[in-house]
């Protein structure tokens, strides 16, 4: 969870439990426990993050968030580092250009981002250019043969080809919020996927659909079918969509859903990140239970 | 039972014996008292999931691959996610999580550079062509008798079949430079009393007798610092962990050895177990950790053997377990057995792997000595690292000194293989040249044309490097590194580009896939690699783009897997070994 931060413009006041550091020549103070991201924040930069999200726990793995540290042999994770008093940090050196652009043209050569927009502005930004790598052209080594889509339910489809390996659906399925523990890295390397026990199929596994994990993934590449469905129909339209936001009628937890609606129909239900109750989360019923309201057949 | 969801996929008899042969049904996680009454819960789970990786291999020998019923076996016996049990066992090389289809045992041949120019690629064929399964394998860690073979048994054990041929070590050694190698080859590594009999034991008698603190006092002194890699001060380490207090705390050995051109630690644990032993149960009373560990990678099975004998041999003398050779101390050695991962001996990594996880290494900080296994004070170390321990005790910090250099004092064991006369491992005290090195192993046979220095993770150096002083402070100064003491030659008959190829293709093989640097930037770099070999020369923009990643990698990686992966690569552009005329 992000601790909430707090800019000193010049003027810090260290309170017992508030760390100072520098970021990029600015004094920012942030609570003890408080990440660089944290001090990022709080001074006002945008920092691209792929793998962290507030209601996860960080596995810092993507590596686009790196800053460096005055000090640090290496650059470091800016999402799970802690801020230490004192710490300089620049977040906008031509080491830490260089790495993000890498990262971005490494994911953009490697993994299909078509629907991943925040991951290519970045890129842009940063200047990755995807298409200088060695491609079946220049020699066969480069060939990737595409994965097939994993469509085994009517609730969500599984697009591997678009993953970026962040970990988020894995940690959401696990040990930061549905405990169900159906999906985990498999493999290694540039081998590794997501994968149930033996690619065993959705509806064979553990997997309980509360779709948990299409809600924390940044790249599509786990997508409610409905919206599956419409882009296939070439009929996905983000922009005549209005959002809804409502009292799960399920149960008496109190989860907010958001309703995602277009021409008339929810075309998919998620819940707010921040949300006291839920932190994202929904069950299958809250998740997917719309159905009936669309269903006027 | 239990509310993990597990498929109705049954495991047959013998997958279930072979399972319950390693988790007994007393060691379930869940206890089943009654049917309304079931223990169990997640202190449990925790405690008892090292089990994992025993289990698997304990599947994986008897029936050849990891099968979904044998897999839910293990995850019912754990209580660990079926989900996860697999993405454990598809982690490592050595389990198959797909049925092979016959019965056989598999050679695994090694295709890393050594053994490459020794006629590996000849050995697989024949060893096919005669019906035999092969599967390619990186370093085997036999470097010094190439071509290397492992075979991964079934229906029978492991075995190594050059140790039956050549039951010896071949060391080949300057008397007056020994003081890590002296014992091999005088003791009967299969016998404590022997050991006990050229004064085996008695430096762990003489750390009882210093205490803690001056046991520390003198290793600082002495200056050691790791040789694993990354030599880091082993006093430092030491004082670190004996500081923690109100955890249970470890000391582990790695001796997962797994950098291509690296074998030293074998021949310690297969010809010198007991020492190996002896000093880590020295660091386990010294730093107050009641619990060892030596990790063995899996393709060692003689060094896994020789270890196993060692410690149930001290364990029975009294020289493990609850009272230490009468100091009234607890300590005592578990052994795990690596599975075919490269990234396993990186420290955090490793205890990912004890634990029972995939062997995904960890963001540092926290580093070990207060975060390390189990999340517990950790002390580990390479047993060559600890064996120096042994001299420091007997002779003192400042005859310790008296070897080597100022800023590397003491000695260090190297691995020569490759082109050279006698391969095998030889110790000489810091600041001997690369040239004596060689000169001692019989000189390079052919022309030199280029010297790997450290491994795969080290880097080339060419023959202009022979006055190279080695020590930690003159290899870093010429921009290569001492490593884990890899000096593997190559003379101007062999395919240098292969030899870097294959290089990448390592890298791209091992990383653990975590992190977008390492586990993209491995493959692409390969696949640079190949088109250069393919098109014979590399154009100014794969040369950027070369630069580019290596700098990316280095910087933003999490480990030292992703940092190192283009050192290789690098020098042998810049001393024109690849990539046309230099
Ligand atoms: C990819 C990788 C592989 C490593 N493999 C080994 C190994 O096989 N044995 C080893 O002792 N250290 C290995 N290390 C270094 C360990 O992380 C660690 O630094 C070492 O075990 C500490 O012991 P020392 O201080 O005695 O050298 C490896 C490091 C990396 C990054
Ligand atoms: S839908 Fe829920 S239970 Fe199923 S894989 Fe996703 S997070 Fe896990
Ligand atoms: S499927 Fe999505 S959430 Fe899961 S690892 Fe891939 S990109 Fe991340
Ligand atoms: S650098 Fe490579 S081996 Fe190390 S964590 Fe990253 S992906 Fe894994
Ligand atoms: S967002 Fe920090 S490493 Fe991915
Ligand atoms: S065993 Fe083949 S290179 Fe080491």
């Amino acid at each position: 969870m992000t601790a909430p931060a707090s800019t000193n413009g010049g003027a810090p006041q260290p309170s017992e439990t508030a760390v100072t550091i520098s970021v990029d020549g600015s004094d920012v103070s942030v609570p003890e426990g408080g990440t660089i991201l944290d001090a990022c924040k709080a001074a006002g930069i945008d920092t691209p993050t792929i793998c962290y999200a507030d209601n996860l726990t960080p596995v810092n793995v993507c590596r686009v968030c790196v800053v460096e540290v005055e000090g640090n042999r290496t650059l470091v994770p800016s999402c799970s580092r802690p801020a230490e008093e004192g710490m300089v940090v620049s977040t906008d050196s031509d080491r830490v250009r260089h790495s993000r652009k890498m990262v971005l043209e490494f994911l953009g050569s490697d993994v299909d981002l078509s629907e991943a927009d925040e991951i290519t502005q970045w890129g842009e930004h940063y200047g990755a250019d995807p298409s200088r790598y060695v491609t079946e052209a220049d020699s066969s080594i480069a060939a990737r043969a595409p994965q097939e889509v994993k469509v085994q339910d009517n609730l969500y489809i599984r697009d591997y080809d678009k993953c970026v390996l962040c970990y988020k659906c894995v940690e959401a399925c696990g040990d930061d919020a549905q405990h169900t523990f159906a999906i985990a890295v498999a493999g290694r390397g540039s081998d590794a996927t997501i994968s149930t026990e033996f690619d065993v199929t959705l509806p064979d596994s553990a997997c309980v659909y509360c779709g948990n994990c299409v809600a924390v993934c940044p790249t599509n590449a786990l997508q409610f079918k409905s919206e599956f469905d419409l882009r296939a129909a070439g009929d996905w339209r983000p922009e005549d969509q209005t959002v809804t936001t409502t009292i799960c009628s399920y149960c008496g937890v109190g989860c907010n859903l958001e309703l995602h609606v277009q021409d008339n129909e929810i075309v998919k239900c998620t819940s707010p990140d921040d949300h006291s109750v839920t932190m994202g989360n929904l069950c299958i019923k809250g998740r997917f239970g719309y159905q009936y309201v669309n269903s006027r057949k | 039972m239990s509310d993990l969801f597990i498929s109705e996929e049954a495991a047959t008899a013998e997958e279930v014996a072979a399972v319950d042969a390693v988790i007994p049904e007393a060691d379930s996680v869940l206890i089943i008292e009654s049917e309304r009454l079931v223990r169990g819960g997640q202190a449990r789970r925790n405690e008892r999931r090292h089990l994992l990786l025993p289990a698997l291999h304990a599947l994986q020998h008897e029936i050849g691959w990891i099968s979904p019923g044998g897999s839910n076996h293990i995850a019912y016996r754990l209580q660990v996610p079926p989900a996860e049990v697999f993405g454990v066992a598809s982690f490592y090389e050595l389990f198959r999580t797909d049925d092979p289809g016959h019965t056989q045992s598999v050679t695994h041949i090694c295709v890393d550079p050594a053994c490459r120019i020794a006629g590996a690629t000849a050995l697989a064929e024949a060893t096919e062509a005669a019906g035999g399964k092969v599967h390619a394998s990186p370093c085997l860690g036999q470097c010094e008798r190439a071509p290397a073979v492992f075979i991964q048994g079934r229906g029978e054990p492991d075995a190594v079949p050059a140790d039956t041929e050549h039951p010896s070590a071949p060391i080949h050694q300057d008397p007056d430079d020994l003081q890590l190698l002296t014992r091999i080859g005088r003791y009967d590594p299969t016998s404590l009393d022997d050991y006990r009999g050229i004064g085996g034991y008695a430096m762990l008698a003489k750390a009882i007798e210093m205490g803690p603190d001056a046991v520390i006092a003198a290793v600082t002194d002495s200056g050691l610092s790791g040789r694993g890699g990354a030599a880091f001060p082993t006093g430092i380490k030491w004082r670190g962990v004996a500081d923690q207090t109100g955890r249970p705390k470890h000391v582990i050995a790695n001796c997962d050895e797994s950098e291509p051109g690296t074998f030293k630690d074998r021949i310690l644990m297969e010809h010198d177990p007991f020492a190996v032993v002896e000093a880590l149960t020295i660091a386990g009373l010294t730093t107050g950790a009641e619990n060892g560990w030596l990790y063995i990678r899996g393709e060692y099975p003689l060094a896994t053997e020789r270890i196993n004998g060692a410690i149930d041999a001290a364990r029975a003398a009294g020289l493990l377990g609850d009272d230490v050779a009468g100091s009234g101390k607890r300590f005592d050695i578990d052994v795990r057995r690596g599975a075919g991962a490269y990234i396993c001996g990186e420290e955090t990594a490793l205890f990912a792997s004890i634990e029972g996880y995939r062997g995904e290494p960890r963001n540092k900080p926290p580093f070990p000595t207060t975060h390390g296994l189990f999340s517990e004070p950790t002390a580990i170390n390479n047993p060559e690292t600890l064996i120096n321990v042994l001299p420091i005790l007997e002779h003192g910090a400042d005859a310790y000194r008296g070897k080597g250099t100022d800023r590397s004092p003491g000695t260090k064991l190297y691995c020569l293989s490759g082109n050279v006369a006698q391969p095998g491992l030889y110790e000489f005290a810091f600041g001997t040249t690369l040239g004596e090195a060689l000169a001692d192993a019989g000189g390079v046979t052919g022309n030199l044309h280029a010297i790997l220095m450290g491994g795969a993770a080290g880097s080339f150096v060419g023959p202009d490097a022979m006055d190279l002083p080695l020590t930690l402070e003159d290899t870093r100064e010429a921009g290569t590194t001492l490593g884990s003491g890899v000096i593997m030659v190559f003379n101007d008959t062999v395919d240098m580009t292969d030899v870097v190829v294959r290089i990448t293709e390592f890298f791209r093989n091992e990383s653990c896939g975590q992190c977008v640097p390492c586990r993209v930037g491995t493959v692409r770099q390969h696949e640079v690699m190949v088109e250069l070999s393919e098109k014979g020369t590399l154009a100014a923009e794969r040369s950027q783009l070369i630069d580019d990643m290596a700098l990316a990698m280095g910087d933003a990686s999490i480990c030292g897997l992703g940092h190192t992966a283009s050192g290789a690569v690098q020098s042998a552009i810049n001393l024109g070994l690849i990539g046309g005329s230099s």
